[in-house]
């Protein structure tokens, strides 16, 4: 029977030949991933079922990234909990404070996760390894709990949306971020409930695996269960070095269903701003009229890794941020946080009178290192722009890909990379 | 299974960060969630709502964050269920992991205006606006899905089953 990536690595992980969209499987799992927020609630339930040990030592990851270097006390308390389980339970991938990073680029990076795997996290944004050509969703800590003991977990299978980017080439200053704030904007917040978004065409296979982590990761804020891209030579080059056990490339058949297929021309798109309060709300920056911001962040699970810090780096080189704005990068591991110190790009961003953070969600999630008071604006390369996400609930949120912010911190507004001289 | 209460209604799109700010997740106890439930939507909220209200909600209620917070200071609110027109994915399972009811209905919705007095029956998937005079369809909640709204969630739920 022709089935889609999405399914095959669902009936493989399910011991089945076939699934179908609607059918209910319980599903074995790769990897079961919990962070400083969700891992306390987690931990709680999984010691309520009785059982003494997590299924496997290797397989349950725990990432303290969200409040962490811890913002205050009761932080310090959650962050605690995960040290304490980790120690007990002896989990080899457990990352402390200083070798930390935001769990989304943290992952692929240590070649916890690899193509072919089904893997789920208490954490929205898991959505991100797809981009790897894994099965890979967010759930909510007790499912987490319960994943935890048995390794198991169960799941309908999600129809599928093929999203087809045709075109070689994109436009100068566009990216992942672009491609998938463009996709949102056009499907709505909404546009793909509880169904697979399978990127796909010419672009994709263009795309590096920074561009594809980034589109990945943003699936679920087009309410998707997953958001995945077919292993090629760029997927198997990054995970060559990375991931030390087998694993396997899927691939969908060419006769395999979908319920729509989506098709854009990647020489139409320019970059994207997404308005408040969601990332639907999105118009080409070209459009963007006069928005004076305070704030602009460079970052977080969507656009911390290397080649958007470097990008940033670029616009920002032998450039001022505008007196009255606050630029805020913070990379999104300590690998990519030394690369980018190595590469020079941190004289860049000290020069250019920008603030460097260790790795840390912080300011995405309106936790910490980056609030904003009432009333103010932020540019930020992050993937939420909800009411109050950033801090106070009549702030506002503006997303956009990390050349674009680093424009806008410089001009005190929100422009195109092509704007500053 | 029967739910019955005055009704919150809220509009579309209505995200997690709105119905517990990240601010307040600091914390895992369900009161002091509760004390924050829905401020950023309607700060007022948490003081008006009394045990057993229903809230109503537009299309892809509890969309963004994986954060089982979300429905648990909803129920520790003492909200008895929540009707929308849709419900975002891992808000909907996260729902029923921890006991809190939820049900899909366009119709209900458009028919129920804030502060009609609903009346729920689950086993039956209808909805009886008191106020209005007026019936609709839900989805009906399986009957294994009941037992673990019953067992108060999936770890009581998969204990109690474990015990046979």
């Amino acid at each position: 029977m022709a089935m889609t990536i999405t399914e095959k690595i669902l009936a493989a992980h399910a011991g089945k030949d076939s699934v179908s969209p609607g059918e209910l499987i319980n599903c074995k799992l790769d990897v079961v991933l919990g962070n400083d927020i969700t891992a306390p609630v987690a931990i709680k339930e999984f010691e309520k079922i009785g059982v003494p040990d997590v299924f496997d030592k290797e397989k349950v990851v725990l990432v303290p990234d969200h409040f962490t270097p811890n913002k205050d006390i009761k932080s310090a308390e959650q962050a605690k909990v995960l040290r304490t389980f980790a120690k007990k339970q002896g989990l080899t991938n457990y990352f402390e404070v200083g070798k930390m990073g935001i769990e989304h680029c943290l992952l692929p990076e240590q070649g916890i996760v690899a193509p072919g795997d089904a893997i789920i996290g208490a954490d929205s944004h898991t959505c991100t390894y797809g981009a790897l050509g894994a099965f890979s969703t967010g759930v909510g800590s007790t499912d987490m709990a319960a994943a935890m003991a048995s390794g198991e977990v169960w799941f309908k299978v999600p129809e599928s949306i093929k999203f087809v980017y045709n075109g070689e080439e994109l436009n100068e200053w566009v990216g992942g971020k672009d491609l998938i704030l463009h996709t949102i904007g056009d499907i709505g917040v909404d546009g793909a409930l509880y169904q697979a978004m399978e990127f796909t065409g010419p672009a994709i296979r263009n795309l590096s695996m920074d561009g594809r982590f980034t589109m990945a990761n943003m699936a679920i804020e087009a309410g998707g269960k997953n958001g995945i891209i077919a292993p090629d030579q760029t997927t198997i080059d990054y995970v060559e070095s990375r991931v030390k056990r087998p694993y396997k490339v899927y691939n969908s058949d060419e006769d395999a269903k979908y319920t729509k297929v989506i098709e854009y021309d990647v020489a139409d798109i320019e970059p994207q701003v997404a308005f408040p309060h969601l990332p639907e709300n999105t118009r080409p920056v070209s459009e963007a009229g006069r928005v004076e911001i305070d704030q602009a962040v460079i970052g977080s699970c969507t656009n911390g890794r290397i080649e958007d810090l470097r990008l940033a780096a670029k616009v920002l080189k032998g450039h001022k941020v505008h007196s009255d704005v606050r630029l805020i990068i913070f990379p999104g591991t300590q690998t990519i946080y030394k690369q980018a110190m190595n590469e020079g790009l941190f004289d860049i961003f000290v020069d250019a009178g920008a603030a460097i953070s260790t790795p840390t969600c912080g300011p995405c999630l309106g936790g910490h290192m980056g609030i904003l008071a009432k009333g103010e604006r932020a540019i930020a390369t992050t993937n939420r722009n909800f009411v109050g996400r950033m801090g106070h609930p009549e702030s506002e949120v503006y997303l956009s890909n990390p050349a674009v912010a680093a424009a806008s911190a410089i001009l005190g507004r929100i422009a195109g990379p092509e704007e500053v001289e | 299974m029967e739910f019955q209460g005055r009704t919150w209604k809220f509009g579309a799109d209505v995200d997690t960060d709105a119905i517990i700010p990240a601010r307040y997740l600091n914390t895992t106890d369900p009161s002091e969630l509760a004390a924050h439930c829905m401020e950023d939507a309607d700060p007022d909220f948490p003081q008006k709502v009394k045990a057993g209200d229903i809230i109503v909600a537009d299309k892809n209620f509890g969309c963004g964050s994986s954060r089982e917070h979300a429905p648990i200071c909803i129920k520790a609110a003492g909200v008895s269920c929540v009707i929308a027109k849709s419900f975002a994915r891992i808000f909907y399972r996260n729902s029923f992991n921890i006991g809190l009811p939820i049900l899909e209905s366009p119709e209900a919705v458009d028919g129920i205006e804030e502060g009609d007095e609903v009346k729920v029956d689950v086993d039956a998937g209808v909805i009886y606006n008191l106020t209005k005079g007026t019936s609709f369809r839900s989805t009906a909640i399986p009957p294994f899905m009941q037992e673990l709204i019953d067992a108060g969630g999936l770890i009581n739920f998969v204990r109690r089953r474990l015990k046979g």
